[in-house]
């Protein structure tokens, strides 16, 4: 398996920039999370990708080869679909069939079992008269069976409840360690993803502003609170990207290491945020 | 076998940290066949490359040993290890933040020192025989 690589690519429609030199690169074989507030562009990004739409400029090898109408690359990405995109009347088998026909060995056990798992009575029930969350189910059944080697889930867990979230996330680590691929889960939801994606891509204000592996990125960044006057002081030449006051107590939270030399006061109290905390602070406007 | 995170340290060193305090307690025996990343991936819904990261680590400290196309086993003589490496860390963990504490209480040497028997009397704690 080849990496895929993304060199400043541009997207506009009419005077409106979605994406502005994005620069990426995806290895094979891990599981990446597109992290990005409603509308800041990632389902541009990924229908890109896949060659669904055009851009500007810019270029997306696989390899050392553009995806732009080569379809030797583009058979190796499958990007979740919209159910919009499927005819009227698809039923769930012949969703199957299609992705058969497109990719090739496609896995049925897999889609059977996961059928069932998903609490689906008959593979001949059609798309559309599936609630929202079985209609997710629906499409994840396809994306995790489907033979590509770079699978892109867009908001993977819309409308799921939480026992089909536990069987998805339960599901991708099967699926991933049986055949090992490259999947990228873009969502905003991402308290629930932090530990199953390895690195992240926030696309915010038209970018891409952090490229980094969880654990580093969470690593370097800082909870410090304590009273007010104290976390001033202390976070005074710091990165701070947010605070917050509750009745004297202020929190700030930091990006970047902590200095060595200043010491830190007994009262002040120093944590690692969680992805969640780290994303809202990271794509603050 | 139950795992608990929290957002102290990464995830990682959090699962290497309770496999360690599995191999001290008893849990999980020498000789025995640690729970492979497979598994605690699947179970705990984590990236496998994040539990690979964490059990690598008591291998580097000779707590498990990979037995090649088995999997993972708790190495002979892991458990005294850890008990060593925790006597050694004994008072930097332990009786620092206990003396500290009892200084911000207020509570003078003899007091604690008074405080300390009587936990033994108590009975709750046996008192290990001198060696």
């Amino acid at each position: 398996m080849e990496a895929l690589k993304i060199s400043h690519l541009n997207k506009n429609y009419g005077r409106q920039t979605i994406l502005n030199d994005i620069n990426m690169t995806l290895e094979p074989g891990k599981i990446y999370g597109l992290l990005g507030r409603n509308g800041a562009g990632k389902s541009t990004l990924l229908n890109l990708i896949v060659n669904r739409i055009l851009p500007n400029s810019g270029t997306i090898k696989l390899g050392n080869d553009d995806i732009n109408d080569n379809d030797a690359a583009l058979t190796q990405f499958y990007l979740m679909s919209e159910v919009s995109l499927y005819p009227k009347h698809v039923t769930l088998k012949q969703m199957w069939e299609m992705a058969d026909l497109s990719y090739g060995s496609f896995n049925f056990n897999r889609a059977r079992r996961l059928l069932k798992e998903f609490d689906i009575q008959d593979e001949n029930v059609k798309l559309s008269n599936l609630s929202t969350g079985l209609q997710t189910a629906a499409k994840l059944i396809v994306a995790l069976s489907v033979n590509a080697n770079y699978v892109f889930l867009d908001e993977p867990i819309l409308g799921l409840d939480a026992n089909h979230r536990d069987v998805f996330y339960q599901e991708l680590l099967k699926a991933y360690e049986e055949n090992v691929k490259t999947y990228v889960l873009s969502t905003h939801l991402i308290e629930e993803i932090q530990q199953l994606v390895e690195h992240i891509f926030i696309l915010d204000n038209e970018k891409i502003t952090v490229d980094a592996d969880v654990d580093d990125l969470l690593a370097e960044m800082f909870v410090i609170s304590g009273p007010a006057m104290l976390v001033e002081e202390y976070v005074k030449d710091q990165n701070v990207l947010g605070t917050r006051s509750l009745a004297g107590i202020k929190t700030a939270f930091v990006r970047g290491a902590l200095s060595e030399e200043k010491e830190i006061p007994d009262q002040i109290q120093i944590k690692h945020p969680d992805l969640q905390q780290a994303f809202i602070y990271l794509t603050k406007k | 076998m139950q795992f608990e995170f929290d957002q102290t340290e990464p995830i990682y060193q959090q699962i290497a940290d309770q496999l360690e305090d599995m191999i001290f307690t008893g849990l999980l025996k020498e000789g025995e066949q640690a729970p492979s990343t497979t598994q605690l991936s699947q179970e705990l819904h984590i990236n496998p490359a994040t539990v690979l990261k964490g059990m690598r680590q008591l291998v580097d400290r000779g707590l498990l040993e990979k037995h090649r196309g088995l999997g993972m086993f708790v190495a002979a003589g892991a458990q005294a290890k850890i008990v060593e490496e925790r006597k050694d860390t004994f008072y930097e963990t332990y009786i620092k933040s206990l003396l500290e504490e009892a200084s911000k209480l207020g509570i003078t040497e003899e007091h604690l020192i008074e405080l300390i028997k009587r936990g033994y009397q108590d009975g709750s704690i046996k008192n290990q025989s001198p060696e």
